[in-house]
C-alpha cells in the first residue's frame, strides 16, 4: 500500500541536509591545512632539537604528546609533520589528477592505436597491487619523499584516465558537442571549454576522495623507509622510528597515529560530502 | 543559371560495427537545394532523414557520393571549415546547449570563433534574442532554466547568428507540444524570408511540411522514393509507401 510518510532512509537523506556535512568537514580540513601552513609558527618546541635527558618521557603539561627517543617534543613533530604530509599529498593527488586526465581526453578524444596502448598500459598498472609497484618504483628511484611521490605517481595516474576516458567518450557525442562543432570551434576549444567542464565533477570527487587514500599511501612507503627520511618530521616515518617502543612506549607510536587516522578520515568524509553535494538528484530541490 | 546552394550526388552511409554487421543508413541520395528555397524532407523514423542531415553537416563522414555547398565540394572537409554556410537546429533544445554554459554563450560562441570582441558579441546577442523574442537577460540563463519552447527560440538565435545561407532543422519542432510548435514554425518561416536562407526541414508531420515547405521529399529505408511539390504529394501520392504515411496521420 502506498503511503506519503518518507520511509527511514528518506528522512535520514532529508535530515541531514548535504550542505552541512560540506561545511562541517570542509571547515575541519580547513584547520588541518591552515595547521600545515603555520606550522612552524604553531609548533610549541624546535621539532628537530634533541634532548636526551628528556627522552621517552610520557605525556605531561610539558610535552602534551610526550618525547621520543631523542627527547624531540611529539606534538611539535606532529604539527610540523603535516606540512610534509599534507602538502606532500596535495602535490600527489595534483600530479596524478592532472596526468590522468590529460592521457583520459587524449585517449578519448584521439581513439585508435594511441588509446588501445595507452589503455593496455593503464590496465597493466591497475592489474598490479599499487603499493607493490610503487616499492619497485621507489627502490630503483632510490628513497627520499620525491622519489615516493613519483613512484605513487606512477602507479596512480590509471583511475582517473579511466574516468576521464569513458566520460569524454560520453560527451564527444552529446549533441551539444554537434553544436560547438557546428558553432567553428577548433579542437583546443572544444576541448578546453565544452568537454572538460563537463567532466570535471566526478574526476574532482575522485581526487578528493583520493587525498586520504594517498596520504596512507605515502605515510605507508614512509614507514617503510622510502619515503621522507630523518629527521624531517613525516607521520609515517614517525611511526617506523618509534615502532618497536609500542609497548614501552605507545605514545610515541599513537601520536603520528592518530594525525594519520584524523587526517585520512577527514578528508574521506570530505570526499564524500563533495560527491554528495555534486550528485543532481541531490539538488533538485533549490 | 545560378548553381543550387546545396548538391547531393549520390550519398551513401554505410554504418559498420566491429566490421561485422553493416547497416545501410542512406543509399544513393540525391538532391539540390537552390537559395532561398525550403525543401521539407519526411520519411518514418529510422528512414535515414537524420544521417543525411549530419552528413551535410559535416558531422558524420559519407561512405561513397559527394556533398557540394555553393558548388564548391566539402565532402571531406569538417564542421568547422563550413559553419559559415550550414547551421543547424537540433531535435532536443536543452540537449543541444552545453549544459555548464549559459545561452548567451553558446548562441554567440560562432561569432566569437570568427574574431569578433566579447562586446560585440555581446550586444548582437541581445539583438539575436530580440529577434526570436526572448528577453535580453535569458542571456545570463542556463539550458535547464528555460522551458523547450523558449530553449528551441535561443537554438534558432544561435543558428542564425552567423548568417548561414542553409538552414539544416533536424525535428525541430518534434520535441515541442502543438501551440509551441506553431510558434516555432511562424518565427522560422519569418527569419527565412527575412534572411533569404534555404532550409531543409526534416520532419515526420506530414501536414506541418505540407505548410511550410515548398518542395518535399519522401525519404523510405535510405531512399528517396517520391519527390514534388507539397500539396500534389499529399494528394495524389504516387508511391504506395507515401499513401502509407499519408494514411497515418489522417
Amino acid at each position: 500500500m502506498p503511503t506519503s510518510e518518507p520511509t527511514i532512509r528518506e528522512a535520514v537523506i532529508r535530515g541531514s541536509s548535504g550542505k552541512t556535512r560540506l561545511y562541517v568537514f570542509g571547515a575541519m580540513a580547513a584547520l588541518l591545512i591552515v595547521v600545515a601552513i603555520f606550522a612552524e609558527s604553531l609548533c610549541p618546541c624546535d621539532p628537530y632539537l634533541q634532548n636526551l635527558d628528556a627522552a621517552l618521557q610520557q605525556p605531561s603539561a610539558a610535552h602534551i604528546f610526550g618525547t621520543d627517543r631523542y627527547g624531540r617534543d611529539m606534538l611539535s613533530r606532529v604539527v610540523a609533520g603535516s606540512r610534509v604530509s599534507i602538502f606532500s599529498t596535495f602535490l600527489l593527488v595534483a600530479i596524478i589528477t592532472t596526468l590522468g586526465t590529460a592521457i583520459g581526453v587524449f585517449c578519448g578524444w584521439a581513439r585508435g592505436r594511441a588509446d588501445h596502448l595507452l589503455m593496455r598500459v593503464s590496465d597493466l598498472c591497475l592489474a598490479f597491487p599499487g603499493l607493490v609497484f610503487a616499492l619497485a618504483v621507489a627502490g630503483v628511484l632510490g628513497g627520499g619523499l620525491h622519489n615516493a611521490i613519483l613512484a605513487l605517481a606512477a602507479v596512480s595516474w590509471p583511475k582517473y584516465a579511466r574516468i576521464a576516458r569513458s566520460q569524454t567518450l560520453a560527451v564527444r557525442e552529446t549533441t551539444y558537442l554537434k553544436a560547438a562543432r557546428l558553432a567553428g570551434c577548433s579542437t583546443s576549444r572544444l576541448i578546453l571549454k565544452h568537454i572538460l567542464p563537463n567532466i570535471a565533477g566526478p574526476i574532482l570527487v575522485t581526487a578528493m576522495l583520493d587525498v586520504g587514500t594517498m596520504m596512507m599511501e605515502l605515510a605507508g612507503l614512509s614507514f617503510l623507509g622510502l619515503g621522507a627520511k630523518p629527521p624531517t618530521p613525516e607521520w609515517g616515518s614517525m611511526m617506523s622510528e618509534t615502532r618497536g617502543l609500542l609497548q614501552t612506549v605507545p605514545w610515541a607510536v599513537f601520536a603520528p597515529g592518530t594525525a594519520i587516522f584524523a587526517a585520512v578520515m577527514v578528508f574521506n568524509l570530505l570526499g564524500d560530502a563533495v560527491r554528495d553535494w555534486m550528485d543532481p538528484k541531490m539538488r533538485v530541490k533549490s | 543559371m545560378t548553381t543550387p546552394i546545396l548538391q547531393l550526388q549520390n550519398l551513401k552511409k554505410i554504418f559498420t560495427r566491429n566490421g561485422q554487421s553493416e547497416f545501410l543508413a542512406v543509399d544513393g541520395v540525391s538532391f539540390d537545394i537552390s537559395a532561398g528555397e525550403c525543401v521539407g524532407l519526411i520519411g518514418e523514423s529510422g528512414s535515414g532523414k537524420s544521417t543525411v542531415a549530419n552528413m551535410i553537416a559535416r558531422l558524420l563522414d559519407p561512405t561513397e557520393g559527394r556533398i557540394l555547398l555553393d558548388g564548391e565540394d566539402v565532402t571531406d572537409v569538417k564542421a568547422r571549415q563550413i559553419f559559415r554556410t550550414v547551421q543547424m537546429i537540433f531535435q532536443s533544445p536543452q540537449e543541444s546547449f552545453d549544459p555548464r554554459r549559459t545561452l548567451g554563450d553558446g548562441i554567440g560562441e560562432s561569432l566569437l570563433n570568427v574574431g569578433r570582441s566579447r562586446s560585440q558579441v555581446r550586444a548582437e546577442v541581445e539583438r539575436l534574442l530580440e529577434a526570436v523574442g526572448l528577453p535580453p537577460d535569458f542571456a545570463r540563463r542556463y539550458p535547464h532554466e528555460v522551458s523547450g519552447g523558449q530553449c528551441q527560440r535561443a537554438a534558432i538565435a544561435r543558428a542564425v547568428a552567423i548568417h548561414p545561407k542553409l538552414l539544416i532543422c533536424d525535428e525541430a519542432t518534434s520535441a515541442l507540444d502543438v501551440t509551441v510548435q506553431a510558434e516555432i514554425v511562424d518565427l522560422l518561416s519569418r527569419l527565412m524570408r527575412e534572411r533569404g536562407m534555404a532550409c531543409l526541414f526534416i520532419c515526420h508531420d506530414i501536414a506541418l511540411a505540407q505548410n511550410f515547405c515548398d518542395r518535399l521529399l519522401v525519404m523510405y529505408r535510405g531512399k528517396i522514393v517520391e519527390e514534388g511539390p507539397p500539396d500534389e504529394i499529399v494528394q495524389s501520392p504516387k508511391q504506395e509507401y507515401t499513401k502509407l504515411l499519408i494514411d497515418s496521420v489522417l
